[in-house]
């Protein structure tokens, strides 16, 4: 894409990139307003109700009404809240769960060797990372912003939750890095190409190590809920014991924001696990070259995108179900998971795959 | 297209970093710290030292600027006390802040322009990342190593400074909890109407 960009001229590139911003984010805002419905509809499907259904035909047009509903309310600023960190917070979020879509290659590109990204980074990974990393700063802003006893304490525990669970996320990134050797998404998700086998989750041509790379999947999992402050580590907004957490003083737009925030790193955390884990945009079975040659590269770039979709919408089933039927972790249970059990785990695994890589290298 | 975004960048780096000293609330400093080091890492973004800028985010934003905040927001702090005595530091402030303007003034003269077109931010690699990995592994291997000792010997020190065994605390052994079966935690009564157990 990159290439296409500079063969238009210097005038053309901005607007060309500013289109692929434009067309990310109305995408991105769409999938979250259906997805939602989707999140609720299957936990109101595990508890035996019936979920959303009023409004629209099977109650499809629910997300737009509750953003109606968000938008028109008035925008109550507690008296002793700092105002411009409280109104800044939700912004923060928002913003940063957008930017980080703009490192994520969503498809094959058109012509050979190139995706469908809006900036291929040669450290999109470490690029994911950062700015998941600065998620944390949202909710600590809004909860000390807030200047209330249950905004406060949310805050806190989600500012030792998330750096404690980043650290094993952390380590994960690297073993995938590990068998790739470049932290280019691209270059991640290309070598993944060729089925199922190929896929780092599962990686049957350097048998051996699927005995780390899938535990690996596992727990990059379990820290994408812990990180998104999913069930059944929401313990930053636990209802039964802070109310809503850092959330509580927070009402209209700029909860809309919180909330649109959350559920854009949970679809990330998707696309992140797709691209490192899953094969991205690669199919489960591999297209033979004679085959991918006689297609028009178009609809090859279509499947991709429709491939990655689909994987993003079995994590994001995934995300739901586990909200439905996990019961929340104790305080002590979530920092025991993360720092006795996730870390050295994690650690060992990043031992384990540079020692194979070193002594056998990685067939791919 | 990459002077003005020097521009604006290093103005945002040199602004956020005077309203670290100069705001009231300590929060907000440590906020604008942030914004400081954020900007920086676009600088070095600018020079296409991506690699570093990533790490700069990932390190200093992501994880030591939240333990800052952590503990600036957790102090009681009255502030208006301490301003109070902070205008003796005054006269060291001023020798520190000519010494440094002198400092540079004197590199500046010594090095005739600070321009940076010869900058090649991945000397004999084809990237960033590869080319600190080569000298980092390599030629800078034992200081690499030594810098890691260090850190360890920190974190060990951390975890002596707050480790305490504080007899009356009850503690939970996950592998006893997971180790009970039913048999071992309840006990079927079948008490008679009117009689307690």
């Amino acid at each position: 894409m990159s290439n296409a960009i500079e063969s238009l001229g210097s005038l053309w590139g901005p607007l060309l990139v500013l289109g692929q911003i434009g067309l990310f984010t109305l995408v991105l805002l769409l999938s979250i307003a259906f997805l939602l419905l989707l999140d609720r509809k299957i936990w109101a499907g595990v508890m035996m109700r019936k979920g959303p259904n009023v409004v629209g035909p099977f109650g499809l047009l629910q997300s737009f009404a509750d953003f109606g509903k968000f938008l028109l309310k008035e925008i109550v600023i507690p008296a002793g809240a700092n105002k411009f960190v409280f109104i800044f917070a939700p912004i923060l979020t928002c913003t940063l769960a957008f930017a980080a879509w703009a490192a994520i290659p969503v498809a094959p590109g058109i012509e050979g060797g190139t995706s469908w990204v809006i900036s291929d980074l040669n450290v999109g990974v470490l690029y994911l990372f950062a700015i998941s990393s600065l998620g944390v700063y949202g909710i600590i802003m809004g909860g000390w912003a807030s200047n209330s006893k249950y905004p406060f304490l949310g805050a806190l525990r989600s500012a030792a939750q998330m750096v404690s669970y980043e650290v094993s996320i952390g380590f994960v990134i690297i073993t995938v890095i590990l068998m790739v050797g470049s932290m280019n998404l691209s270059d991640i998700v290309n070598n993944q190409a060729g089925g199922l086998q190929n896929w780092h989750a599962f990686s049957f041509q350097n048998f051996p190590l699927i005995v780390v790379m899938f535990p690996m999947f596992v727990i990059f999992f379990i820290s994408a809920l812990a990180e998104t402050n999913r069930p059944p580590f929401d313990l930053p907004e636990a209802e039964s014991e802070l109310v809503a957490g850092y959330q509580v003083e927070y009402g209209s737009t700029p909860y809309l924001l919180f909330m649109l925030g959350e559920y854009l790193n949970i679809v990330l955390m998707c696309a992140m696990m797709t691209i490192l884990f899953l094969g991205g945009w690669h199919g489960p079975v591999a297209i033979g070259a004679n085959a991918a040659g006689s297609m028009p590269p178009l609809l090859l770039s279509l499947a991709g995108l429709f491939w990655f979709m689909l994987k993003i919408l079995f994590l994001f089933f995934l995300f739901a179900m586990v909200k439905a039927i996990v019961p929340r972790y104790r305080y002590d249970q979530l920092m025991r998971l993360g720092w006795k059990i996730f870390l050295p785990t994690s650690l060992a695994a990043v031992l384990v795959v540079a020692g194979y890589v070193t002594y056998f290298g990685v067939q791919s | 297209m990459a002077l003005i975004a020097f521009i604006l960048i290093g103005a945002v780096v040199v602004l956020s970093a005077m309203l670290v000293i100069v705001a009231r609330n300590p929060v907000h400093s440590v906020l604008w710290l942030i914004l400081a080091f954020f900007s920086s890492a676009g600088l070095m973004v600018l020079i296409g030292a991506e690699f570093l800028a990533m790490l700069l985010i990932v390190v200093y934003v992501g994880a030591v600027a939240v333990l800052f905040l952590f503990v600036v927001m957790m102090l009681d702090v009255d502030f208006v006390e301490l301003k109070q005595g902070s205008l003796g530091y005054w006269p060291f402030a001023l020798l520190i802040g000519v010494i440094l303007v002198a400092e540079l003034a004197l590199v500046g003269a010594a090095s005739g322009s600070l321009t940076f077109d010869t900058f090649d931010p991945s000397p004999g690699a084809e990237t960033n990342t590869e080319a600190i990995g080569a000298v980092m592994y390599t030629q800078y291997l034992l200081l690499f190593q030594l810098a890691g000792v260090i850190l360890l010997v920190a974190m060990i020190g951390a975890i002596v400074l707050t480790l305490r065994h504080r007899p009356n605390v009850k503690r939970q052994s996950v592998s006893a909890q997971t180790g009970r079966r039913r048999a071992d935690a309840t006990e079927l009564k079948d008490p008679a109407p009117g009689q307690g157990i």
